[in-house]
């Protein structure tokens, strides 16, 4: 049987060696938020890091004592008995640097300058993230990964691990991703960053000195990108041409369901994500593309993984389409590499990734428990 | 896998052995509708091989991650894009060739892939086939167990057909191996073997 991990607690570590961007901008010291379920191994080998997506954090599983009902991100993916089975592996999900959720991010305390870092806060790279992300293995004392699992812009994390670590991460479970973006994809991520540049309280990054927080411009960023996340199918499903008084009032105030539906999403969001952290988490998406410097080749750039690979795709996602998917196994099978890949169908579209359907946990399940039989053996 | 189930799994599917007979040590193998993944698994632990199968089944996927075997899910028929030309050492096609729909263009598809084919499949001539036919019944089969209107074999054909196939289509076969009841067959093979497994590549 599956359980909740319970009570967890949020862990704070910090670091005083500066970390230079792919940028060249330089972070003299910053602090990184974790969580962690499960117990580590005598020989440190059962450990599983989960990389967020655009909105995620370090909260994965479980809850907080004092906010029974804060369930983390994936608490339907990761616990005791479930695929990601915290009985079984050591499981560390972080919030990633440029975060908003207690890691250093724009809206923290610059110490050079008293204020928050804003505009000033470097534009970071997946590549910079998974060195930020090695230096925390480094103090956790975890050498290799039994598996690095991400979903999205996740899974991008997940494959640069095994290109810039290929000595640390045993498998990579890179599910609903690409090896970039499509022109498409940055173009969606373009408008959703103009709504916030655009919004009059944006103050060019600098806002939190004035007081105001541009939420015109995140709610309708998180509107456009709810719309892409979800399949046509099932918003027809969901919502159809339903009307929420029943008839039709001749006004631009809701009228049909799906627009209650997208201005809830976007007030929600924007009551408590910040503004800054989303142009960075959509930046560090439109930039990851491990080829570019190999003329776009990324049977080479793949050439240096040396880990496992599980990458699953859902049917009806349209923003990282199984396509994409079978671009990353092309380039695993070119370079001989241990691949399998799940084409799992289903109605969510991109969503699909946190959505419980049954041939994805058998297929994460199946996967993890021969990942827990090489680090029994 | 002990040598015990190895056994059993060459008893149960006796074109197992004689496929994996073919394939020296450390291999790249290509399963096409690799089902469950025996296969490559018995070949992983007799031969060593690297392989990886290609099946469209949500369970056999499901069961193939579980059995540590690598597996793409992909309808087979919609052709072999992940994969490069002559990027294995063997393509295999067991049992599968009478259900494929595009059988012409998955035969061309498999020497593309690999340097070498391995087929194996139901041979509609074999006697007992033939009589069922003369008694005015669609054959039934331990290699053929569907009635003609629920089967998934909509290309069955003889020995003989699958050789003219290869003849006008620029296939060599290499080797050919009949069978009937897990015994091997050396005479009057398209009226006596109910099954063969043939080893093919591209003439020339």
């Amino acid at each position: 049987m599956s359980s909740s991990v319970g009570i967890v607690t949020a862990q704070r570590a910090t670091f005083d060696t500066p970390l230079t961007f792919k940028s060249g901008a330089v972070l003299p010291r910053y602090e990184l938020m974790y969580e962690t379920y499960g117990t580590l191994n005598a020989d440190k080998s059962n450990a599983i890091l989960i990389c967020h997506a655009l909105s995620g954090h370090h909260h994965v599983a479980g809850y907080y004592a004092d906010d029974t009902k804060n369930i983390g991100w994936w608490d339907n993916m990761v616990g005791p008995g479930k695929p990601i089975d915290t009985l079984k592996f050591f499981v560390i999900g972080l919030n990633n640097l440029g975060g908003c959720h207690g890691s250093t991010g724009p809206s923290s305390i610059d110490p050079a300058t008293g204020k928050p870092y804003g505009s000033s806060f470097p534009v970071i790279t997946v590549e910079d993230w998974v060195n930020a992300q090695a230096r925390l293995a480094d103090q956790l004392g975890i050498q290799r990964f039994a598996a690095i699992v991400g979903g999205s812009l996740g899974g991008m994390q997940a494959m640069q691990w095994a290109l810039a670590y290929p000595d640390r991460v045993a498998h990579v479970l890179a599910i609903a991703t690409a090896p970039h973006l499509t022109a498409q994809n940055i173009a969606f991520n373009d408008v959703a960053r103009s709504a916030i540049l655009t919004d009059p309280e944006f103050h060019g990054g600098d806002f939190y000195q004035h007081g105001v927080v541009p939420t015109r411009g995140l709610r309708l960023a998180r509107m456009l990108g709810h719309i892409t996340y979800l399949s046509d199918d099932a918003m027809a499903d969901k919502f159809g041409r339903e009307l929420r008084h029943g008839k039709l009032n001749f006004s631009y105030d809701i009228e049909f369901q799906i627009e209650s539906y997208l201005r809830y999403q976007g007030d929600k969001f924007a009551a408590y994500f910040d503004a800054n952290t989303y142009l960075l988490m959509t930046k560090a998406l439109d930039y990851f593309d491990p080829a570019r410097e190999l003329d776009g080749d990324l049977n080479r750039a793949f050439a240096a993984a040396k880990a496992k690979f599980l990458v699953v795709s859902f049917t009806t996602d349209w923003r990282f389409s199984p396509a994409r998917s079978h671009e990353i196994v092309h380039a695993l099978l070119h370079n001989r590499r241990d691949v399998s890949y799940a084409e799992v169908t289903s109605d969510h579209g991109h969503d699909s990734f946190l959505m419980e359907d049954a041939q994805y946990i058998a297929v994460m399940r199946n996967y993890l428990n021969n990942v827990f039989e090489e680090v029994s053996a | 896998m002990s040598g015990h189930d190895h056994a059993t799994l060459a008893a149960v599917r006796p074109d197992f052995a004689a496929i994996a007979a073919w394939i020296p040590e450390g291999s790249a193998v290509l399963d096409l509708g690799c089902g469950d993944g025996s296969l490559l698994r018995y070949l992983r632990e007799t031969r060593k091989v690297v392989g990886y199968g290609v099946e469209i089944s949500d369970a056999n996927v499901a069961t193939c991650i579980a059995n540590g075997v690598n597996v793409i899910q992909n309808d087979l028929e919609s052709g072999l894009a992940d994969f490069e030309d002559d990027a294995f050492d063997f393509v295999i096609l067991s049992q599968t060739l009478q259900a494929t729909k595009h059988t012409e263009a998955l035969v061309n598809e498999i020497l593309r892939v690999g340097r070498e084919g391995i087929v194996s499949f139901p041979n509609f001539g074999y006697w007992k086939n033939r009589l069922q036919v003369l008694q005015g019944n669609m054959p039934i089969s331990d290699d053929m167990p569907y009635q003609w209107y629920d089967t998934p074999n909509v290309h069955l054909c003889t020995f003989h057909d699958f050789e003219n196939l290869c003849l006008t289509h620029s296939v060599q076969i290499l080797e050919r191996q009949v069978m009937t009841g897990g015994r091997r067959v050396i005479a009057f093979a398209n009226l006596l073997g109910s099954m063969a497994v043939y080893r093919v590549k591209r003439a020339g």
